[in-house]
């Protein structure tokens, strides 16, 4: 049987169980419930969880280590003649296990008998052409000692499904006996259900944090890799990036910081101050009618997908400057060459935060409590004094830590630099020029057909980790002020 | 019960009316909280607002600067005059009007600014230091009225927001007298206070009652005995009576009013 008709099984097993064992607890008490430990359904959960969760374990184990270890195993029947110059022995035995699942497929297709497929040594020469013919794709002409080692893979493989089979079902079952035979009314079906859910709730917590922790890994030994091949000192003080995939590649990263910096700034410096008043209107000065509509209005904006942000970049706003700033411009001043330019993201990026920074400024302004302003106004202050003197110092905390997020979300915007500040690596002061960023270079150093071995691709890493150091930086940093700020009225 | 105090022998010593109210009705949405009432608080007197619990005496006061305006769902009807003028007249500025009459809340409210700049705020947006040097001066001289300075003086600049209750309470009344306003509206200014320091917030109530008007709500009888010269008694949203202290403690004309100050009602 195959994974996932195990699993199948397993499942019917263990719903059955649970209609089983409420039906059984509510047998033991006479039709009381009153005299079980635990509703009846309970039971039946402890009879569902306990046939389920230690026969899917086995299954999934199982399922992950038995290649690992027959591939270990049919290694060795590999003759070292048919490792291609300078290639791992992986590459080959990739192709071991395709030829093997090939036959398999083959033989469940109908397309040759399981004998044929026994002796498939028989017709070698054709083999490729008839495992092509079902969609499965070899490199090359099967070699002989490929196709053995194919066949003790397959055949080991064979035997491995059989006792997996075997066993998980056997745990199943006995599993499921076992819970049912425990059924008494004062059994504590309870207590295995709270530790049933507990388990699963560790269970998703401990895989966000793998993730994470799998994630950073990957950057770490990556980055590494990629020191090994290009000089640190290279990199993070080099001024010029010119990246050739034919070698002598200048791969500096100061200028795709300083595009990253400058136009982080430009967007914060739009979104800040509008989106700081906006919230303040919102908190302080607009009726509540006004604020229903307003505020969810506001959020819209931080709906959009940025990829639109981008398109508006790249057809309305680019132009617009261009009108405004170019050759033959409205100013005169032809400052600015082309629609793509750190002015052009940073204001479409400065529009996108804009929300941001005001639904959690909003939210911060509204949890000042309303006593400190009655004292404000108590003493003679105007609204605005008030919130000049009073509530933006007492919000100020929660406000930066607000601004600091905006700022870590701006350095991780890449569709609109795509699409508004152009690709040209620069180091310029000029805010009309096109510049751009670590993070559109990243796309742009992994979307070609390099190698991925290579200098070039592996700079990708170092800068997301450069990226990756910076926003978590001020994503803890940010935390840090917001929660130094809310224990200031508790 | 309050013959220590010699209540009988006072006179009724109001002169000038400083805030007449007249048929004051407050609405908080579809609760009625204050109906119908009319009351002359005098110049250079101590009026005391007493009542149980829930009927109105904050409202009421905050009628008086009107700061119900900051209440969304708060509508007040009626005339109230300060110095004979309507203060819900179109042409008075509230801003303005809560400087001439000050307050402090129910709850201590201390900024979270320092000690410091607690007292210096009102004086500040109000432009009654010239230098440094005169506020100074202006911020201890207020806390000393306040009764807190000895406490705070060796940390100005720690945060209001760290003393304790009644510190905290202190440092509001000081905040308010800083600013040196006609009225001074206390509610329950000594909820949270020792007996020395309520004896000294008293002390202070009667030397502002010098050159201002002070208005107190207070949960006791015998401080408003001790401090004001006239009472007024709340119930339910009505003023049921009010009139000289002595009176009102020593002869009460209504029921509710005996039930109350002899502890049957509250
Ligand atoms: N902000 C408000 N919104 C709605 N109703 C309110 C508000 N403040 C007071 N009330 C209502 O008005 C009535 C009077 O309240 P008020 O605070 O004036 O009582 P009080 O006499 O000061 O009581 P206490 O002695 O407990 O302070 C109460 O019924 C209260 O529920
Ligand atoms: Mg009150």
């Amino acid at each position: 049987m195959s994974a996932s008709t195990l699993f199948l099984v397993i499942a019917v097993i263990a719903i059955v169980g649970f209609f089983v064992g409420r039906h059984r607890a509510l047998a033991t008490a006479d039709g009381s419930i009153r005299r079980l430990h635990s509703l009846p359904q309970y039971y039946g959960s402890h009879v569902a969880v306990l046939s389920f969760a230690p026969a899917v374990l086995v299954l999934a184990v199982w399922s992950i280590a038995q290649p690992l270890v027959i591939g270990g195993s049919v290694q060795s029947q590999i003759l070292p003649s048919d490792i291609p110059e300078g290639r791992d022995i992986s590459l080959v035995m990739t192709e071991v296990r395709t030829l093997a699942d090939g036959l398999s497929l083959a033989v469940s297709s109908g397309d040759m008998t399981a004998a044929e497929a026994d002796n498939a040594q028989t017709f070698i020469g054709d083999l490729r052409d008839r495992l092509g013919a079902l969609g499965v794709a070899l490199g090359g002409d099967v070699r002989p000692s490929v196709l053995a080692a194919a066949q003790s893979y397959r055949s080991a493989t064979a035997t491995g499904d059989l006792i997996r089979t075997v066993l998980v079902l056997a745990l199943a079952g006995g599993a499921f006996l076992f819970a049912f035979r425990q059924i008494a009314p004062d059994f504590r079906a309870r207590n295995t259900v709270e530790r049933a859910v507990r388990v699963i709730l560790i269970g998703c917590a401990s895989i966000a944090i793998l993730t994470t922790v799998g994630i950073v890994l990957s950057l770490i030994f990556n980055t590494i890799q990629f020191f090994k091949l290009y000089p640190w000192q290279d990199f993070l003080f080099g001024t010029t990036w010119s990246p050739s995939f034919q070698g002598a590649s200048e791969l500096g990263i100061l200028p795709l910081l300083w595009g990253t910096l400058y136009i982080s700034f430009v967007a914060l410096a739009v979104a800040v101050p509008i989106g700081l008043f906006a919230a303040v209107y919102l908190s302080e000065y607009a009726t509540p009618r006004v604020r229903a509509i307003a505020k969810p209005a506001l959020e819209v904006l931080a709906g959009i997908p940025t990829i639109v942000y981008g398109l508006f970049a790249l057809l309305t706003v680019g132009p617009f400057l261009l009108a405004a700033f170019g050759e033959d411009g409205v100013l005169g001043v032809n400052w600015m060459q082309g629609g793509t330019a750190v002015m052009t993201a940073g204001l479409v990026m400065g529009i996108m935060l804009i929300p941001f920074v005001s639904s959690l400024s909003d939210d911060i302004i509204n949890s000042v409590p309303q006593a400190m302003r009655d004292g404000s106004l108590g003493l003679g202050a105007t609204k605005s004094e008030t919130i000049k003197t009073v509530v933006l110092p007492a919000a100020l905390p929660g406000i930066v830590g607000a601004i600091l997020l905006a700022a870590s979300r701006a350095i991780g915007e890449t569709m609109i630099v795509v699409f508004g500040a152009g690709a040209a690596a620069r180091l310029d002061l000029n805010p009309f020029e096109a510049m751009t960023t670590v993070t559109a270079k990243i796309v742009s150093q992994l979307t070609g057909d390099g190698d991925f071995n290579s200098p070039e691709a592996l700079v990708a890493f170092a800068l997301g980790m450069t990226l990756f150091i910076m926003t978590l930086g001020l994503n803890v940093l940010a935390l840090r002020i917001v929660r130094k700020y809310r224990e200031q009225y508790e | 019960m309050y013959d220590d105090i010699r209540l009988a022998e006072r006179t009724d010593t109001m002169t000038d009316v400083k805030i007449a109210a007249r048929n004051v009705n407050v609405h908080y949405g579809d609760n009625h909280a204050i109906k119908d009432v009319s009351v002359d608080i005098g110049d250079r007197a101590v009026t005391s607002f007493i009542g149980p619990s829930g009927c109105g005496k904050s409202t009421f006061l905050r009628c008086i600067n009107r700061m119900n305006d900051t209440i969304d769902i708060c509508r007040v009807t009626g005339d109230i005059e300060l110095n004979g003028q309507d203060i819900n007249d179109k042409s008075v500025d509230p801003v303005q009007l809560r400087a001439k009459v000050g307050m402090v809340f129910q709850k201590p409210n201390p900024f979270p600014k320092s000690i410091y700049d607690n007292i210096a705020y009102g004086p500040r947006i109000h432009g009654l230091a010239r230098n440094k040097a005169e506020l100074d001066e202006i911020v201890e001289k207020s806390l000393r009225r306040g009764a807190i300075w000895d406490e705070v003086k060796d940390r100005l600049n720690a945060p209001g927001t760290g003393l304790s209750g009644g510190q905290q309470q202190r440092l509001c009344i000081a905040r308010a007298i800083a600013t040196e306003p006609e009225v001074l509206l206390m509610d329950e200014p000594c909820s949270a206070l020792d007996p020395i320091a309520t004896a000294k917030v008293e002390e202070l109530i009667d030397e502002l009652r010098q050159n201002f008007s002070v208005v107190i709500v207070t949960h006791s009888m015998q401080q408003a005995a001790r401090v004001s010269q006239r009472t007024a008694f709340f119930h339910l949203g009505h003023m049921v009576e009010f009139g000289e202290t002595g009176q009102i403690f020593t002869n009460p004309q209504d029921e509710r009013t005996e039930s109350y100050i002899t502890g049957r009602i509250g």
